[in-house]
């Protein structure tokens, strides 16, 4: 049980709102040492692991172009673009995106990225959307688009990979079960992840549409 | 080697951001804020020959400059409003090219060539720069000046993808997935497939919370509650194993440890609210969970 003192740490560093950073290296040094490491061993692991997993933070290269073209203009363009389709909603636009998104997951297309395209390209048109059918819109609306781009972004990429036959989790499923003696191929995995996929499209489609309507009782109430 | 070489690019990135810290005037932490990127930096230039208790320290020192409030936000030049729409009426769609060459790149690199997407990236990422300077005529210093103003926009978030993968190996090494699964399979009344079934669920979603990482839950809680409460119970097993994944991925969109999907992209798309992806996420995620459980249910049994 003891070994658990990690995950309290972490659980009381977050209620506190203690800083993230710091709170997970100490959990992850008390952990080390209640698990029987010694301090030269937790700084191996932490460095290792922190060296191997330099692929999570390559995005960095991106940030130069990213961030010239919105000085010239990127954001203000996409939002333009959208605002020629009258009908367009943040929520349509979004809706649009998880379809595209899924199908792409599902074709091991790797279509996507919170720093590729949620960030230059679909926030700014799904923003843009919302100011063309309101003019100016408030902070909490902003907020509320914002969560969504970034969660669409999420729901596309974990609900539709499996249901490429050679998607990484699949592989691991396939591989894990047969570990422990029971007979799987990739192909009923793939098979066997449709449903959620569809049904994680449905959804989101959902709480995209109701968010439309908060946007919409946000903005009249303001009138 | 093309992606040792994307480290280093990125690594240079974070050192600018450190030069830029280091001479801003109106920056009180501007040493710890300077510091703070140049050892991000250098983890990343030269990460692959330093040793690997030497990168150990270099993370715990980053840990006590941001525990101790040393790194902050700098200041950069911000254009106006007027400059912005200006220039998009100028140039058109056109700015659309290097934006989409990022994501191009990505994809046909990664699809047709044996050097993954990230290479592709990368690739995309210096074209989409070159394109970007040509397109807009602007000076590589803006081009500069921007990446700063970004990945301070990012801040130290940036790096804890990272961390928490280094706290899941720690994690593995300690053996806190075993005290789980036990712990988890301990209230399981056995024989009972609804309460099996949910207990996988469930077990991989909170699993998954505490990792960060359905892939890591998966094999823990597949071994430890998946093989006793449901497999040998009858469950077809690919139907079975494949909702037991996904419902993991119920828990990635409710756990700030999945910082690369909920943190950064807060931090990415400037929220007020670091946590607001999750609090976004978190009705979608916990009903599919429940749609997770009777479909496990009523389809694998």
């Amino acid at each position: 049980m003891i070994k658990l003192l990690g995950i309290v740490i972490i659980v009381i560093g977050f209620i506190l709102k203690l800083d993230t950073i710091a709170v997970v290296i100490a959990a992850g040094v008390v952990t080390g040492l209640v698990g029987g490491l010694n301090f030269g061993e937790i700084l191996d692991i932490l460095g290792e692991a922190f060296v191997t997993n330099r692929y999570m933070t390559v995005f960095f290269v991106t940030l130069p172009a990213i961030g010239l073209l919105e000085r010239y203009g990127l954001k203000e363009r996409a939002a333009e673009l959208i605002g020629k389709l009258k009908a367009a909603t943040a929520g349509k636009i979004l809706s649009i995106y998880m379809v595209i998104r899924t199908i792409a997951a599902a074709l091991s297309l790797r279509i996507g990225g919170h720093v590729e395209f949620i960030r230059p390209l679909i926030y700014p048109m799904a923003e843009g959307a919302a100011r063309n059918k309101y003019g100016d819109i408030p902070e909490e609306a902003v907020e509320d688009i914002k969560g969504m781009s970034a969660a669409v972004e999420n729901y596309g990429n974990f609900y539709g990979q499996n249901v490429f036959i050679a998607a990484g989790g699949v592989l691991l499923i396939v591989g894990t079960l047969n570990e422990l003696g029971f007979q799987v191929t990739e192909k009923e995995v793939a098979n066997a992840s449709i449903p959620i996929a569809v049904i994680a499209v449905l959804l989101a489609i959902i709480q995209f549409r109701i968010y439309d309507k908060k946007i919409e009782k946000i903005m009249e109430g303001n009138k | 080697m093309a992606l040792e070489i994307l480290y280093i690019l990125s690594g240079i990135v974070s050192l600018i951001t450190g030069i830029y810290s280091f001479r801003d005037d109106t920056l009180e932490t501007r040493f710890g804020t300077g510091l703070f990127w140049v050892i991000l930096s250098i983890t990343f230039i030269f990460g692959r020959i330093l040793p690997a208790k030497f990168v150990g320290i270099l993370v715990l020192l980053m840990g006590v400059l941001t525990a101790t409030k040393q790194v902050k936000i700098g200041s950069f030049k911000e254009v106006s409003e007027e400059f912005k729409i200006e220039k998009s009426k100028i140039l058109g769609n056109k700015l659309f090219i290097p934006v989409l060459s990022i994501a191009i790149f990505a994809f046909v690199i990664g699809q047709f060539t044996s050097l993954g997407g990230l290479v592709g990236m990368g690739i995309g990422a210096i074209v989409a720069t070159v394109s970007g300077l040509i397109i807009t005529k602007a000076s590589a210093n803006e081009a500069i000046e921007e990446g700063n103003r970004l990945l301070q926009q990012v801040g130290p978030f940036s790096i804890l993808p990272q961390l928490l993968a280094a706290l899941g190996a720690l994690f593995n090494a300690a053996g806190v997935g075993e005290v789980i699964a036990s712990g988890i399979s301990k209230v399981v009344p056995t024989g009972n497939i609804v309460f099996g079934v949910i207990a996988y669920c469930v077990g991989m979603a909170v699993f998954t919370m505490i990792m960060g990482n359905a892939f890591a839950a998966f094999a823990v809680i597949t071994a430890g509650i998946g093989v006793p409460f449901v497999y040998s119970q009858g469950a077809n097993p690919a139907i079975a194993g494949a909702l037991a994944l996904t419902a993991g991925y119920c828990g990635t969109l409710l756990t700030p440890m999945a910082a690369n999907f909920n943190i950064v992209p807060a931090a990415i798309l400037e929220m007020k609210d670091k946590n607001k992806v999750i609090k976004t996420q978190a009705p979608i995620a916990l009903t599919l969970l429940v749609i997770h459980i009777i479909l496990m249910l009523v389809w694998a049994f």
